[in-house]
């Protein structure tokens, strides 16, 4: 299983639009993305609701997993996503 | 033709079909549906059209109300929420329920965190619409207007609110709800002729044309040709006293400031070409709102130096951070306290964050410093003198010039000439120092009568607080609604306020007012409103002693 841990860059953590932007992103991967929080269980990556109920802050490590092919491409493409300031970009 | 009564808020009136506004749907709890397959898809199909519909209008709307309607859509479309309610229907619960469950736990896993708690209501309002299109019910909150309405509603969150497009509400028609309430704030605030507490205004359907004044809190179902020229007239004459551009003063040429109660930046820039003197009342806490952290003291400095350049040089009071009780923040405010309007809410979360004040006062400082301007700054609920002299020696510590307290606690109108040995100035805030008083909670309709601004009590604490300052020259104003009305407004001239801070939308009103009275005029009307033994017997007495054409413009009856 193919996995990725990233340092979450968006300024207001992952609530409302990058939780938004991010499970959009994870829904179209291709492949089943599940994400968690330092050592918690791991939650759907496409749910909004799951990933926002995770309280991930500004700083928080996510670690996000994926299995099958495309999955290192898809979790590179996520991770990008992640590290960024998602509340910065443009709709 | 028939006449439903309520509280106006305003002087305006309009005349328009009705839009009504439709409450949130009851959970039924018949029994499930035979078919369980079928109830799952419509489930399904209900929220796909919840969404595409939810990012339909995020589409069209922009800023923070595009995002708030945006994450909406996405949680509407969530696969895990879906495929929940799903499951409860195949254990037997009918789509309804299963729907209202499957949100409610998302809803308690969001409440755990203080942040996403402000989320819930989004997450309610995807439940709302997804059982109203189950159940063959509207949809639930403002509609879409297709042309400017009459919006007709029991109440409206301040979601709603937020979401009012704004250039097609004629008017607001409320049948909950209280004078001093949310809505009616908002809509002073914006200049919308709105009505709160109108018996009746569930029996108005959509279309049916509507005439409201909310200066006699009417609407009139159906009105007449001669009840249409009124609302014109009205129109006419407010549109007249608004191109009125001078400073406030009695007829006799006394000077009393006309200023505007503000919470925003945008709002301040859209001061820029009014006729007032200058804000009398910036709420700062709009800028900690809604968010999980306290802004950092240059952010704070960057919008406040944005008010303060675009005052260019006009009067700016501000008030420090006044969270708490019905304002609460993420950050600080406690959540275990019973009475939280008589709890650690205003200045007094001193006590438990002081550095949130003090980064709040050295931002304004920088902000004062940068614009080359001097605010006045001053701090809510103070009880008592050495509050108001602690928050003056942190405030001149950290660089301001001019320091103030707000007389919002009886105790300090009662002491205000110690009060005021220890500050520059004072604010008088009525909406407050009225359920202080009174005991009566703000943001309860049903004690609407006993938070009267013209309940003889509150006049004599105004009173106390207006001789004090006078008698050490330090200026006394008063920022609560009351400064909005008219009539009031000439008491409290009378009784030696020396500025008036009210909505932007009510400053024409007021002007007209005082320029056509008196000071000594005024005096006159402050000593009967004093003298009389109940808020509506000193309401009618200074209403007989008014101005008759000013009586006659302003609709005050």
């Amino acid at each position: 299983m193919a996995q990725r841990s990233v340092v979450v860059g968006s300024k207001v953590g992952l609530h409302a639009r990058p939780a938004k932007l991010f499970t959009q992103a994870a829904a179209a991967a291709g492949v089943k993305v599940t994400i968690a929080k330092g050592d918690g269980p791991a939650v759907d990556a496409a749910s909004i609701l799951r990933v926002m109920a995770l309280a991930v802050k500004h700083g928080d490590e996510v670690t996000i997993s994926a299995e099958g092919e495309g999955a290192e491409e898809a979790l590179d493409r996520l991770a990008d996503m992640l590290a960024s300031d998602l509340d910065a970009v443009e709709a | 033709m028939r006449t439903l009564r309520g509280s106006g808020v305003g002087r305006g009136a309009a005349v328009g079909p009705v839009a009504r506004a439709h409450p949130s749907p009851a959970v039924p709890d018949g029994p499930a549906d035979p078919d369980r397959e079928a109830a799952a898809r419509a489930v399904a199909e209900a929220f796909d059209a919840v969404a595409d519909a939810l990012d339909a209008r995020a589409a069209a709307a922009s800023g923070t109300v595009a995002d708030v309607v945006g994450a909406a859509a996405a949680m509407a479309r969530d696969p895990e929420l879906v495929a929940q309610v799903r499951t409860r229907i195949e254990l037997g619960q009918s789509a309804p329920v299963a729907v209202d469950r499957a949100v409610a736990e998302f809803a308690d896993l969001f409440r755990q965190d203080s942040f996403l708690a402000e989320r819930v209501t989004d997450l309610l309002s995807v439940r709302d619409r997804v059982l109203a299109r189950l159940l063959g019910l509207p949809e639930p909150g403002v509609p879409a207007l297709a042309r400017p309405s009459v919006v007709v509603a029991r109440d409206l969150a301040p979601a709603d609110t937020a979401a009012l497009e704004l250039d097609k509400v004629l008017a607001i028609v409320i049948e909950q709800g209280g004078p001093t309430g949310h809505t009616a704030i908002i809509a002073g605030q914006l200049g919308i002729p709105c009505v709160v507490r109108v018996g009746g205004a569930g029996e108005l359907r959509d279309g049916e044309e509507v005439a409201v004044d909310a200066a006699a809190g009417t609407v009139v179902v159906g009105p007449d040709d001669e009840v249409r020229a009124r609302v014109a007239a009205r129109r006419a004459g407010l549109a007249a006293l608004a191109e009125r551009r001078e400073p406030g003063a009695t007829a006799d040429g006394h000077p009393v400031a006309l200023l505007a109660n503000i919470g925003t930046a945008e709002d301040t820039e859209r001061l820029v070409d009014a006729a007032v003197e200058g804000v009398g009342l910036f709420r700062t806490e709009v800028l900690y709102l809604g968010r999980a952290t306290a802004p950092s003291e240059d952010e704070q400095a960057t919008v406040y130096a944005r008010v303060l350049r675009a005052l260019g040089g006009r009067k700016v009071v501000v008030r420090t951070l006044d969270a708490g009780a019905d304002k609460p923040l993420a950050f600080v405010t406690r959540t275990d306290e019973e009475n939280p309007a008589l709890g650690v809410r205003g200045y007094r979360l001193v006590r438990a964050a002081e550095d949130l004040l003090r980064s709040q006062l050295r931002a304004l400082a920088t902000a004062a410093e940068r614009t080359g301007t001097t605010p006045w700054v001053m701090a809510p609920m103070v009880a008592t003198v050495e509050e108001a002299a602690a928050f003056a020696a942190l405030a001149r510590e950290c660089g301001i010039a001019r320091v103030g307290v707000m007389v919002e606690v009886p105790s300090v109108a009662l002491r205000a000439a110690d009060v005021l040995a220890e500050v520059d100035f004072v604010s008088i805030g009525t909406n407050d120092l009225a359920q202080y008083t009174m005991a009566a909670d703000r943001l309860l309709g049903d004690l609407a009568d006993l938070l009267d601004p013209w309940q003889p009590a509150v006049l004599d604490l105004v009173a106390a607080t207006a001789e004090a300052a006078a008698a050490t020259g330090k200026p006394a104003g008063v920022c609560g609604e009351s400064a909005s009305d008219p009539l009031l407004a000439l008491v409290l001239a009378g009784l030696g306020v020396t500025s008036l801070s009210m909505s932007p939308a009510a400053v024409p009103g007021v002007r007209f007012a005082l320029a056509r009275h008196t000071l000594a005029r005024c005096r006159e009307l402050a000593a009967a409103a004093r003298t009389a033994r109940t808020a509506s017997d000193a309401r009618t007495a200074c209403l007989a002693l008014v101005d008759a054409e000013v009586r006659e413009v302003l609709a005050l009856a």
